[in-house]
């Protein structure tokens, strides 16, 4: 026990952080620090004979024991109470002989020191760990009396002592009253770094029930504790805080979350599969299963082509040898994947795109431009035709696509599509001003000279035979059109 | 340009600051903001201060730097000032270090948890080895008592000595002071993580105590008010610093990110934001690579006001970049040629007076130029106009539908993970989420385009408010008044951060309406003589952000304001300090605080608004945000 005290007091005491001065010529400031440094070290030679059960760190200014005592009456709880009696009889220190009715504030201000430097010490002040000038050293008390003193901070000065970097122990707050006073004022002192520090401790002094319990209904405390627990990596004891508030989405979330540190794909494939079962939201659950039919496809595929491009024995990986493994790449890199290398394979094969598509139910739109652009990758015009060809009932073919056809442009120029294939797809470009700009853009000779026509604009078809080359089938199209007497041109 | 705006003297808004005589709005009236206090002092201050610390630790001394702290590092030291003070060699943490002969080493970090464990990992395998060695870890901003919990807990406490190295504000312009604490973001807002507010409180003390009293401040959002209380808290106990010093800085201003996330998510077109966008700015400078410097090395550019080139582009609209590049491209052009015809005397002159300056320049030119290209390359590769489009629709709220559908299809071409989600969170601001069907139909598209691990992201956007789903009124308000019921924090009544995010509406829309944030078309806006703030983006939409600080300065409080107030969930404040006798001087100085991040495009912006109004905005921020940052720092990344 008292093994356990002595670390945490070296915990909470031995800060080695001194002040910081930017002139130290300055005598006064100088001299003060020496002398509190030479008290900081008297703490040790004092403390140490001290078996006191509550001690707390040195300090010269003994009011805060005054609003802590107000602070005690105006919450007096009877449990408090007998926490207190209990530590009345084992220690030695005594709240009650102070005078109740004193704020804290006007005591404190007599001791206060008034800053006389100029105002560029009170930046070396501002960046030291005190803004406060105590003059403390001749506030020193007598050993025996100062250690009725050396506990009392009240909860609200530690918190403020805490927030200004000073070394406090909290071993003092002991019931469970005066923990969650302590833990309020940190709460209202707004200082997440005290607050953190208030809940390890209570997070070490409470059984976890208890200390749950009181979190639930202090929701700034509790995202204090919730981020300690997950940058801490305290996964179990997160879990349980989850669950005790039926945050069970969030207890599945927290959990699929480890997935990501397992870097073995058999091993994180089998984490998935445990994921699944937990209480995500109904839309969530199938996002889990997704994921592991996922991997569990790409771990198949995978291995499988491992084989076929070390054999060599498939062209296609000889031609196009892989860049990367396909292992815990998302669903359309995939799908690109398998168009790429698989598509012309049966709907049977967990390779093949149309099983993905069926499997995941990707949208028409998803899957036509990622086979779109795959196919394109290849060069592989026919098949960019047969994607968007349709049979109506009558066996007329028509073209059609679930994207506009400026995206398909978009994405066959991206591949350097020939000029042939480029403007089919130009044609089928609905809106005109589009279709003109793309067509005049890649040089889509015949369909810019269709669309002039359609729209009976003379001048502007006149005006593009420059663009044609001299002699060439474009200029005698564009020649005909204009001499063509049938024509109503507008212009 | 800076003379371009200021001899316009368009008295575009409504009337000036009120308690600031600003002369009648004739053309050669315009009162000329007031100069910016000098920043140099808090580099030398933390420059003073490391040295300090490390002449705590006497002897040769290797120091390992947190990688996030070597840029701040660098613009205030260098390594041959380390040297001086003894330190042998330089490691970044997280490397693994070689082993090292020297028998102290010294550690400067952030207060993070995992840094702990990586400096007691280093301590405990020298002990275990039998190596002995002094240990000094020092943290900056500050020390977390969780980190010490982290080394008792790996048995090296006592075995390493800790300081603090209170460099809370880097200057990285003359206007702009970083606190280069970009995890503010996450850990308060999506975490709800009070850490930082101490730091923020620190910060503003120091501020004050160097360039105030403040005699005024406002703020907005909860994260502003406690820093403030905070800070007047820390400023009780130092009463009586800084009096009798003359003030330079009038006024602060305290927004929380979140009171404005919109302006954050737009896509930026003023060049300082252009090129933080394309080649990210980092630490106030920037590396550009080797498709802008045409060559096959990339250069590392400061980008500050002491650029002339830059300086005077930064703010402007991308496109009047480029008239100006090559106007002042000519100009160079001209000056060189004068030598032509000169003779010995003047060319010696020219030579040794001159050429400096002109090759200066010409190495400025030549990289923005090349900067421009670069931009213009890349952003006509992705549909940037089709993507502004989109972006305009959304703000003024017409063509939802084909917005989404443009948002879906990219997604669906997987063009950029971070751009899909911002656009989403876009939609669902402006929209105050997204109607169900839409919300799972893009999040599923997004989870099949980008991998599924995102349902962890999503979950993140969905706490924090920036990605919702359109609900049932009543569920929320159920859980949000047993919540409030349960509430005893002692600020009693507030809504934890938790349920507010959810609670939390974005009420964009009528805010928008209540502010006017989109300008009425007559006509072309002309984007080289903005104007009005919107300029910024086009003349599509003013910044939120910026149309409240400008309302309030002007208003010298909320009066008024009650309605955008409540739109914006309150938590707003405005205190003077009758105390505090201003100058006339420092009352048109005022100090932006954007707690969660600040763009360029905001800084701009204001920047703007500050030559219109006389006054000069100061910027202190969190860190420099974009669209990108914001939506990073949502994503769970694969560990």
């Amino acid at each position: 026990m008292s093994r356990v005290r002595a670390d945490e007091e070296e915990y909470w005491h031995s800060s080695k952080f001194r002040a910081f001065t930017f002139d130290d010529e300055d005598d006064e400031l100088s001299q003060l620090k020496e002398s509190k440094q030479a008290v900081n070290s008297l703490r040790d030679i004092v403390d140490d004979d001290d078996d006191d059960l509550e001690r707390v760190s040195w300090s010269g200014e003994p009011v805060g024991s005054i609003s802590w005592s107000i602070k005690e009456t105006a919450s007096s709880s009877t449990s408090s109470l007998e926490g207190r009696d209990s530590i009345l009889q084992k220690g030695s220190s005594s709240y009650a002989a102070f005078p109740k009715q004193v704020s804290s504030y006007s005591l404190s201000s007599l001791f206060k020191g008034r800053n006389k430097l100029p105002s560029f010490q009170s930046l070396s002040d501002a960046l030291s760990d005190t803004g406060v000038k105590n003059y403390a050293p001749d506030l020193r008390r007598p050993k025996a009396e100062y250690k009725d003193y050396i506990n009392d901070w009240s909860p609200k000065d530690t918190v403020r002592r805490m927030q200004r970097g000073k070394v406090c122990s909290l071993e003092r707050f002991r019931s469970l009253q005066d923990k969650l006073v302590l833990l309020d004022e940190a709460v209202a002192g707004h200082d997440g770094n005290v607050i953190t520090a208030v809940l390890i401790f209570l997070k070490r002094t409470l059984r976890r029930e208890i200390l749950f319990r009181e979190l639930e209904v202090r929701q700034v405390a509790l995202c204090h504790l919730i981020h300690f627990l997950k940058e801490t990596g305290e996964q179990k004891l997160l879990l349980d805080l989850l669950r005790f508030l039926d945050r069970t989405e969030e207890v599945a979330l927290s959990q699929y979350r480890e997935h990501l540190n397992i870097q073995d794909v058999e091993k994180r494939r089998e984490f998935l599969k445990g994921c699944i079962g937990l209480p995500f939201s109904a839309e969530d659950t199938s996002h889990i299963q997704d994921h592991y039919t996922l991997l569990e496809r790409q771990i198949i595929i995978e291995t499988n082509d491992r084989h076929l491009e070390t054999s060599g024995e498939s062209e296609m990986f000889r031609k196009y040898p892989r860049k990367a493994s396909i292992l815990n790449m998302p669903l359309v890199t995939t799908l690109f994947y398998s168009c790429f290398y698989h598509y012309t394979e049966a709907e049977g094969t967990f390779s093949s795109p149309i099983n993905l598509k069926k499997t995941f139910k990707i949208p028409d739109k998803q899957y036509v431009l990622t086979a779109l652009a795959a196919r394109a990758k290849l060069r592989a015009w026919n098949d960019v035709d047969a994607l968007f060809t349709t049979k109506n009932w009558l066996g007329y073919t028509k073209k059609k696509a679930p994207i506009g056809f400026h995206r398909v442009v978009e994405i066959l120029q991206r591949n350097n599509a020939p000029v042939q294939v480029l403007q089919e797809y130009v044609r089928l470009v609905e809106d005109v001003e589009t279709r003109l700009s793309l067509a005049t853009k890649y040089k889509c000779h015949d369909v810019v000279i269709e669309t002039y026509k359609d729209l009976k604009d003379r001048i502007q078809l006149t005006a593009y035979k420059c663009k044609v080359e001299r002699g060439s089938a474009e200029e005698e199209k564009i020649n005909s059109i204009l001499n063509n007497m049938q024509i109503r041109w507008k212009n | 340009m800076a003379q371009r705006t200021s001899g316009a003297g368009v008295p575009s808004g409504p009337a000036p600051l009120s308690g600031v005589p600003v002369p009648a709005m004739a053309s050669a009236g315009r009162r000329d903001a007031p100069e910016a206090p000098d920043f140099g002092i808090l580099k030398r201050l933390a420059r003073d201060q490391l040295i300090y610390l490390l002449e705590q630790l006497p002897g040769k001394k290797d120091l390992f730097i947190e990688a996030d702290l070597m840029s701040p590092l660098d613009r205030i030291a260098n390594v041959s000032i380390l040297k001086q003070h003894e330190v042998d060699k330089l490691y970044k943490v997280e490397t693994r270090p070689p082993p090292s002969s020297c028998d102290q080493f010294c550690f400067l970090v952030r207060p993070r948890i995992r840094t702990m464990r990586y400096i007691a990992d280093i301590v405990n395998a020298d002990k275990m080895s039998g190596r002995s060695r002094k240990y000094k870890i020092i943290f900056s901003p500050q020390k977390f008592y969780a980190c010490e919990m982290v080394l008792e807990e790996e048995g090296v406490f006592g075995d390493v000595t800790c300081d603090e190295w209170s460099f809370y504000l880097l200057p990285l312009d003359e206007d702009i002071i970083s606190m280069e604490l970009p995890e503010f973001f996450r850990d308060y807002f999506l975490e709800g993580d009070h850490r930082w507010i101490n730091s923020i409180a620190r910060a503003l003390q120091l501020l004050n105590s160097l360039y105030g009293p403040f005699g005024r401040a406002y703020g907005i959002g909860r994260c502003a008010k406690m820093s403030f209380e905070l800070w007047r808290d820390l400023e009780g106990e130092s009463e009586g610093d800084g009096q009798g010093r003359k003030p330079e800085i009038g006024n602060v201003f305290l927004m929380d990110r979140d009171t404005d996330y919109v302006t954050a998510l737009c896509s930026q077109v003023v060049y300082e934001g252009l090129v933080d966008d394309t080649f990210r700015i980092k630490c106030g400078s920037v590396d550009f690579g080797p498709d802008v410097t045409s060559s096959d090395k990339s250069i590392k550019v400061l980008l500050n006001a002491q650029d002339k080139v830059f300086s005077q582009i930064r703010n402007e609209h991308f496109s009047s970049v480029f008239g100006f590049l090559s106007q002042k491209s000519r100009n160079l052009q001209a000056q060189y040629d004068r030598r032509r015809g000169m003779d010995i005397k003047q060319m010696k002159n020219f030579v040794s007076q001159e050429l400096k300056g002109l090759k200066q320049e010409h190495r400025l030119l030549s990289l923005h130029i090349g900067a421009c290209e670069s931009i213009m390359k890349k952003k006509t590769k992705q549909d940037f106009q089709e993507m502004i489009k989109a972006e305009h629709s959304l703000l003024e709220g017409f063509d939802i539908r084909e917005s989404t559908s443009f948002i879906e299809e990219h997604i669906d071409r997987q063009v950029s993970p971070i751009e899909s989600l911002r656009l989403m969170c876009l939609l669902s601001i402006t929209e105050n989420g997204l109607v169900p069907k839409d919300y799972r139909s893009l999040k599923t598209q997004y989870l099949q385009s980008y991998g599924p691990e995102h349902l962890l992201t999503f979950h993140n956007l969905k706490r924090i408010g920036l990605l919702t789903e359109q609900a049932a009124g009543e569920t929320l308000t159920a859980v949000e008044s047993r919540v409030s019921k349960l509430v005893t924090d002692r600020a009693a009544g507030k809504i934890t951060d938790a349920f507010n995010s959810l609670a939390r509406k974005s009420n964009f829309r009528a805010i928008s309406k209540k502010l006017g944030l989109i300008p009425r078309l007559d006509g072309e806006y002309d984007l080289k003589l903005p104007r009005d703030m919107a300029y910024v983006f086009s003349g599509a939409y003013v910044p939120l952000s910026c149309k409240i600080i400008e309302q309030v300065l002007e208003r010298r409080g909320w009066q008024g304001l009650e309605e955008v107030v409540r739109l914006l969930n309150g938590h707003e404040f405005s205190v003077s300090d009758s105390a505090a006798e201003d100058s006339a001087e420092a009352q048109r100085v005022v100090l932006a605080v954007f707690l969660g991040g600040c763009t360029f495009s905001e800084i701009a912006a204001l920047r703007f608004l500050g030559k219109e109004r006389g006054c000069k905005f100061i910027f202190l921020t969190t860190a420099i945000t974009n669209s990108a940052r914001v939506m990073e720092a949502m994503t769970e990344a694969r560990a």
